[in-house]
Parts: C-alpha cells; structure tokens; sequence
C-alpha cells in the first residue's frame, strides 16, 4: 500500500520534470528560432529598406500583409462562425452530416497551390477580376474558412450542456440561446481559430501568387479608390511579405531585405497574438464579471 | 445590442464588398484605357520617343527565370512613366503562357517557345518578343573546381547527367560521389540545359535532387561537397560562392554566347495576345532598347540585337 | 410579455436560423464544389490519356509527356510512400511534444503557460512555410550532413523534423483548449480521491480531452499534408522510393508545386498532377473518417465504462 503511494509520487515528480523539460526545451527552441531569424534580419537591414517606395523597401508589403489579412478575416470569420453555429446546432446528426464535417477538415488539409488555382478559376476567369486584394482575401478565406468553422462548431460543443439548457430553459429562443449565452462563453477558443487562421494568411504565398500579384506601387494619399496606386482599392494587385520573401529568395536576390521582411512578418504575427489574446481575455473576464 | 450593430457593419461591409465585386472589371479596365492623368510627369528626360503621358497598368507573370530582369527594367520605366503601374508575378513558364492566352495579363514570360506549352489555336494568338538571351552554365561545388575540375568535355557532361559518371574520379577529380542538383521536367532551364548541353540525352531522375528554383538549388550546390547543377548566368554575378565548368573548353560567357561558340542559350520571351497596347509596347521596346540593354548585361543577361548566331 | 415582442423573437429566430444555414451550406457548397473541380481536372489522366487506376497507384514508373498527346506513364506510388513517411515521421515527432507542451501550459503551470507560453507557440503557426524551408535549409541540412557524416544532409529526417516543428503550434493549441474545456470538477474529484496530478492527467485529464485533442492531430496532419513549399527545399526532391530515413525521395504535394506552374495546360503532365491533388484529397478524407471512426468508438467506450 505504502509502496503504491510512494510510486505514484515518484512517477508525478519524474513526469512533472518530464513536462517542464519539453515545455524549457521548445520554449528555447522558439526562441532561437525567432531570435535567429529576427536579430538576423534586423541586423542586416538598411535604413532605407523600411521606406514605403516601390522596390527595395518593405513598407508598402507591411500594409499589404495587413490590408489583406483583414479583407480575408471580414469575410471568413462571420461565414466561418455562422457555419459552425449550423454544424454545431441546427445540422441534424446523422451520416450525410458527419461525411461533411469531415470534407470540410479535409478541405484544409489542400495544398495552397491547389488552392490557389482554384481560387484563379473563380475569381479571374469566371468572375473577371483582376489581380487584387480582393481575389487574394477571398482564395485565403477558402483556406481558412474549415479552420474556423471547425474550432467554431467544436468550441460550441464543448461547452457543458447546462449552459444551452438553462438558457433554453429561461424560454429563450435556440437563437438567443446561442448568440447571448454560447457564443460569449466559446469567443476565446474561436479566437484560436481566428489567430490559427490570420497566421495562414500571414505567412500565406502560393495562394496569392496566383490571385493578388505582386503589386507594390502605392501613392500614399491618393483616396481615388479606383485608381490602382490607391492604398484601399480593394481591386488592385498587391504583394505580400510572404510573397516578397519567396520571389527574393527563389531567385537568390536581395537576401538582407527578404531577412528583414522574415523578422518583420514574424514581429507582426507576435503584435498581433499578443493583441488578440489579450483581447479575448478582456471579453473573459469582463463575461465573468456580468455572471458574478 | 453591440453586438448587433457589429454583425450589420460586418454583413455591410461583404454586401459593399459583393456588390463592387460585380463592378470591378469596369473599374480596373478604365485606368488601363483611358488617359486620364494629372499631369505630374516629371520625366522631362525621357530619351526615347514614347510620350510624356503614359499611363495605365500592365501585369506581367510567368517565368522566373526572367522575373528579377523584368523586376529591373519596370523600376526603370517606371522611372521615366511615374503614372504606369506594372506588376510582375512569378509562377513558371506554363502558367504564364495559359495566363496570357486567358487575357488576365498582359504578358506572359516564358523560357520556351508558346507552342510547346499551349495548343496550336491558342499559340497563333500570341505575339512573340524576344526581350533577351539567357545563357547556362554548369555549376560545381567548389570543392571539385579547386582539385582541377574547371573544363568538361559533352561526352564527359552527358555521362555526369544520365548518371553513368558516379564519381568524380572518372573526370579527372577528387575521390568523391556526383551529387546531381537539377531542375523539375517541366522547367524551362532544364529543357535548354537539356537540350544544347547533353544533346537531348534524359537526365536521371532517379539518381538527382530537383529543386524548384535556381535561389535554393545555388544555396544547394554551395553547401553540398562533389555537387554540380546549372543556373543561368544572372544568378552567378554577384560573387554566388560557386565555380563555373567550360564546356570543350569554352567558358560561359555573354561573349561566347554573342559569337555563337558557347552552345547553352536561348531566348527569353514576353508573349502577348495580339499586338500589344500603347503602354505594353512602350514597355516592351524599352526593354530592348540599346539604352537599357547595357544594364541588361550588367545584370548578367544577354542582348538579342548582338547575337551573331540566332539558330544553334 | 406582449405577444408582438415575442412575434419579434421568433422572427428574429428564424432569420438568424437562416443565415446560420445558409452559411453553413455554403461551407459545404465550397467544399464539395472544390472536389468536383479536382475530379473534373483529374479525371483526364483516366479519360483522356487511357491510363488504368491500377497504373496510377501501383507503379514507379512516373515519367509523364508535358504534351497533349500522352503516351508516357503515370505511376505515383514514390510520392504516395514519400508523402506517407514524412508526415507519418513529422507526427510521431511533434505528438508527444505538443502533448506534453499542452499538458504543461494547462495543467503545470496555467499563469505562465497562458501569459508567455501560448502566445510564443501560436506565433509559429504564423511563420510562412518559405522562412522554415530557409531555415531548414541553411542551418538543419549541414546539421544533419555533419552530425551523420554524410555526404548530402537533404533527407525524410529533415522534412520531418522541419514538418513537425510546423505543426507543432496546431498541435499544442488545439490539445490545450480541449483540456482547458475538462470541467475543473473531474480534477477536484480525482484530487479529493487521493490521486497525484500525473494521475489525474492520465487517468481523467487526458481521456476527457481526448477527442479534442485528436482533431488537433488531424488539423496537425492536414497542414503536413498540404505543405510543399518548406518541404520541397529539405527533401531533396529525387524520384525514387526511399530506403532510410536519409533518403532523398518526393512527395506529392512538392511535385505539384514544382510542377504546376511551368506544365502545359491540357498536357499529360498537367493531368496527372491534377490527378494527384484529387488523391490527395482522398486519401486526406479517408485518413481523417478513420480516426473519427476510432475516437466516436473510443468515446462510446468511456462513456460506456461510465455508466
């Protein structure tokens, strides 16, 4: 008996060390990984390579990368969230309805390039549309559309029963039930998937290759929004960091600028799940704080 | 009640986004046409006959062998025409024909010849423009230069690349295992490689490690003792840590090239459908204009006008 | 209450049921008509060029015409193994690791694991596949090259390691939210039983998320999947199955992409990786149906046990 409660704790000391050792060793790993690659980058930067001009500087891509991510997250997230809601709660359970809950975690799993001539097919041949931000936004949005929907539906599930219940049981409505008692309850899982999926469109380059271009004339004030040097035409070509990183470094050219834009884009991404967390802790506490 | 006005400014936002979406080809293809410019030319300098109001947009994809000349020569016209806006997109040699040949750009870059990746229909729409010539070059790790690896016979290339010479001991060099580093089928590279330097011999697939483009297999044949690839000559200006194999004793240069000894060239080409546009072909001459042409070289490419030879 | 307010609501109810259904159609209609176009785009291969089934999957003869006349052969079973192996050896890599990162910043230490840890991990799901190819290629290849002395440091082990550190962030996310959402009171009971906080992972912890932490290992596997840019730049793209884990071998996804750009449109080439991008959606699908099949029977089971 002793001996049993002896070996438990041996066996919870080793395996807590165990997960600290895995959680020290990817944390250093991490860090190396960004510290190699933005002090790398940074380092290796000129002054004027952060100018906003047409060649030679990373400006007008930061906006680019930025610009696009968030066309792309206005049309998936609401279409994502609302899918999810219908997988999670309006779908009846059956076959047909598992089969497609699986396409749909299968359709994530396309190559981008696939993805991307798709997104060519509909958007520039059958729809007519030029290279732009729109076409991009759009063919991002079908690569992380099953993301979202997917972390939507299982964050909606995994909430205890007696949350919809109760609600139900206040003679709410299935739809009040959902929009003032589950969603509030699941937003900081979706917006794992909201992280999950602004990180693909981040770091995203074959999609767009073949949907947004590689435009990078911007004339700063100019608010004609049909003119193609317009910074929020959503109809003009527009070139990405990741897209500047994989068109320098394919073809060997300038490596200092395609470092910095790697240490930028990852700075980016770091701003942004930093914001975002934060963000949806907010919504936690303050949920927590209506309930008390 | 947030909430709410949240989620109609959302389905606002896609509405507006819908609606213009169906708008948008007349939107975009206006710039394209007509002129209206604010007269803010400042390219009083402008040398070459083409008019001071330029502009419009023109969107390039396609090779990527001709993306960083392409990239250059933009920089440059857009110098001169601030109100042209030109894009150019990678995406290979194949892609950009169909893309051209589709109408969604208005030129197609590719290495080889449009009826070897379009069909007959499709290809006689096209026009050809011969903007420059890109010559090959054998490329070894610098290990094999440095033990007197420097000059190949065909015999000695052929072998190498079909995967009969496995050692370079048998050329002449160290005690050490060929590592081949090619190109995927499709590419153009390898098809001129294929085709001038190994005399239309099938380089072995099996035995070499294809990459996707000529950064990464520069950065491969750098790293990796007793390798040996090829890489057109704009890759190899800046010094790219790598040696240069002559070919029967002829060493790959632009010179070479121009007086018809060295055998590993072709032309690059700008296709587009039907005559091309005022700014298109402004574009296009400026490209191969004797103004620009010696920035060409200097970029490592070679200027169609000074070729002795056209066939080979 | 008054009876138009409560008209109101199920009106309410029934537009926001319909938007809800009507987006989620259009998930599906997106997702099936992606299907139909790689069918329509694949079926050439059979249709036009005349190749059997039993070619296309069964052979190592991969040597198709970049022509429309045909003629040449379409075997795709290296970059079907080659494909296999690496996310296979990309998973055994990351699971564990992402398990034990996921337990560690849910379970071990909640404050710092949600302040530091998570936003860190979730910032490599954001690094585009370019910088880890990069990466891999100038700093993980000479590692391996001289660790093993070997001549090319291009292997499966080196797509794998670069795969896994790709998906470890969709790993570890995931898993962490499917064990955060086990009701606090499994623990306390478990605790108040006597158990240790390993116990209590293992024994209730782990099997109440194991669901949730599957489908991370399926989003896990379907970004490896898909990868082909990092991929293609560590696996030394050769065509020939491989025989270690040093070898250079392909996979499909890195075939397509080297291939897809520069192929002739309508060509035998072409069809033939069109081919390939329908199978890999099938053999995603039939991956992803497998291990749902497994956890809705493993979870039957617990909540068997229970009862």
């Amino acid at each position: 008996m002793n001996n049993r409660i002896q070996r438990a704790k041996y066996a919870d000391r080793i395996m807590t060390c165990v997960f600290y050792a895995i959680a020290a060793f990817f944390f250093a790993l991490l860090l190396a990984f960004s510290g190699k690659v933005i002090i790398g980058g940074l380092l290796g930067a000129s002054p004027e390579m952060f100018a906003f001009e047409r060649q030679g500087s990373i400006g007008n891509q930061l906006f680019n990368t930025i610009y696009l991510v968030f066309v792309s997250l206005v049309v998936s997230v609401p279409l994502g969230v609302f899918a999810g809601i219908y997988l999670a709660m309006y779908a009846k359970e059956g076959l047909f309805t598992r089969f497609l809950r699986i396409c749909i975690e299968t359709l994530s799993s396309l190559p981008s390039i696939v993805v991307g001539l798709f997104g060519y097919l509909v958007f520039l041949i059958f729809m007519g549309m030029d290279r732009s931000v729109l076409a991009g936004a759009l063919s991002v949005s079908i690569l992380t559309l099953p993301l979202i929907t997917t972390t939507t539906e299982d964050a909606i599930k995994g909430l205890p029963p007696g949350y919809f219940q109760a609600s139900m049981g206040m003679g709410s409505t299935r739809w009040q039930a959902i929009f003032h008692v589950l969603l509030p309850a699941c937003i900081p899982r979706i917006m794992t998937g909201v992280i999950l999926a602004a990180g693909r469109g981040f770091g995203e380059a074959a999609v767009l290759l073949y949907t947004s271009g590689s435009g990078s004339t911007l004339r700063w004030g100019n608010w004609d929004l049909s003119s193609p040097t317009c910074p929020f035409n959503l109809f003009r070509p527009a070139e990405t960091l990741s897209i500047q990183i994989w068109n320098l470094q394919t073809n060997a050219q300038d490596t200092a600028l395609a470092n910095l834009a790697s240490a930028v884009l990852l700075l980016l991404v770091l701003i942004f799940n930093i914001s975002a967390n934060a963000w949806s802790h907010h919504i936690n506490k303050k949920n927590s704080g209506e309930k008390a | 009640m947030k909430k709410k006005i949240v989620a109609m400014t959302l389905s606002a936002v896609m509405a507006i986004g819908l609606l213009a979406g169906c708008s948008q080809t007349a939107e975009t293809s206006a710039p394209a046409t007509t002129s209206g410019s604010e007269s803010e030319n400042t390219a009083a300098e402008d040398t070459t006959a083409a008019s001071d109001s330029l502009s419009g947009t023109i969107t390039a994809a396609g090779s990527s062998a001709l993306k960083p000349l392409a990239d250059d020569a933009a920089e440059a016209f857009y110098e001169l025409h601030p109100d042209v806006v030109i894009t150019i997109d990678a995406g290979g040699s194949g892609e950009g024909l169909t893309q051209v040949s589709d109408g969604t750009v208005d030129i197609g870059n590719s290495d080889v010849e449009a009826s070897e990746k379009l069909d007959e229909a499709q290809a006689a729409e096209l026009v050809d423009h011969q903007v420059c010539v890109i010559t090959m070059a054998a490329i070894v790790n610098p290990d094999v230069a440095e033990a007197g690896v420097t000059d190949l016979s065909k015999e000695e290339l052929i072998g190498i690349f079909t995967g009969e010479i496995t050692n370079w001991s048998e050329v002449g060099g160290p005690d050490e295992d060929i590592v081949l580093v090619t190109r995927p089928t499709s590419s153009g590279t390898r098809a001129t490689f294929q085709k001038y330097a190994l005399d239309g011999n099938e380089e072995a697939s099996n035995a070499s490690m294809e990459t996707d483009d000529s950064g990464v297999l520069l950065q491969n044949v750098r790293d990796t003792k007793g390798a040996i690839g090829y890489v057109a000559l704009s890759y190899l200006v800046d010094d790219p840590g790598v040696a240069t194999v002559a070919i029967d004793g002829v060493e790959p240069t632009l010179e070479n090239t121009y007086n018809g000894t060295y055998p590993v060239w072709t032309f690059e080409h700008m296709y587009t459908k039907g005559e091309p546009n005022e700014v298109v072909g402004a574009f296009l001459d400026y490209i191969m204009s004797d103004e620009y042409g010696t920035r060409m070289e200097e970029l490592g490419y070679g200027v169609s006008s000074k070729m002795t030879t056209t066939e080979h | 209450m008054n009876t138009t307010t409560q008209k109101g609501m199920f009106h309410k109810e029934y537009a926001w049921r319909g938007i809800a259904i009507v987006c989620g159609l259009f998930v599906i209609v997106l997702t099936l008509g992606i299907g139909a176009f790689l069918v329509y785009k694949g079926s050439d291969t059979f249709l036009k060029f005349g190749h059997t089934l039993w070619e296309f999957l069964g052979s190592t003869q991969w040597q198709p015409v970049d022509s429309a006349q045909g003629g040449g052969s379409v075997g795709t079973l290296i970059f079907i193994v080659g494909s296999l192996v690496t996310c296979g050896l990309a998973l055994l890599i990351a699971t564990p690791f992402a398990l034990g990162s996921a337990i560690f910043m849910t379970e071990i230490s909640d404050k710092f694991g949600e302040k530091f840890y998570r936003p860190v991990v979730q910032i490599f799901a954001g690094i585009p596949s370019v910088v880890y190819g990069w990466v891999g290629l100038t700093v993980l290849v000479p590692f391996i090259r001289n660790i093993f002395n070997r001549q090319v440091g291009h292997s499966i082990l080196a797509a794998g390691i670069v795969l896994a550190v790709m998906i470890f962030p969709t790993i570890t996310t995931v898993s962490a939210d499917a064990i955060l959402a086990v009701p606090d009171s499994c623990r306390k009971a478990a605790y108040g039983l006597g158990s240790t906080r390993w116990q209590t992972i293992r024994r209730i912890v782990l099997p109440a998320s194991a669901p949730g932490i599957i489908s991370g290992v399926i989003l896990g596997l379907a970004r490896a999947f898909g990868e082909a840019l990092a991929v293609a730049m560590v696996i030394g793209q050769t065509t020939a199955l491989p025989t270690s884990i040093f070898s250079t071998t392909k996979t499909m996804t890195t075939e397509i992409a080297s291939q897809m750009g520069n192929s002739m449109e309508g060509g035998e080439l072409k069809s033939a990786l069109w081919t390939m991008s329908l199978l890999l959606f099938l053999v995603s699908l039939l991956f992803i149906t497998l291990i749902h099949f497994c956890t809705s029977r493993g979870k039957k089971k617990l909540e068997g046990g229970n009862a």
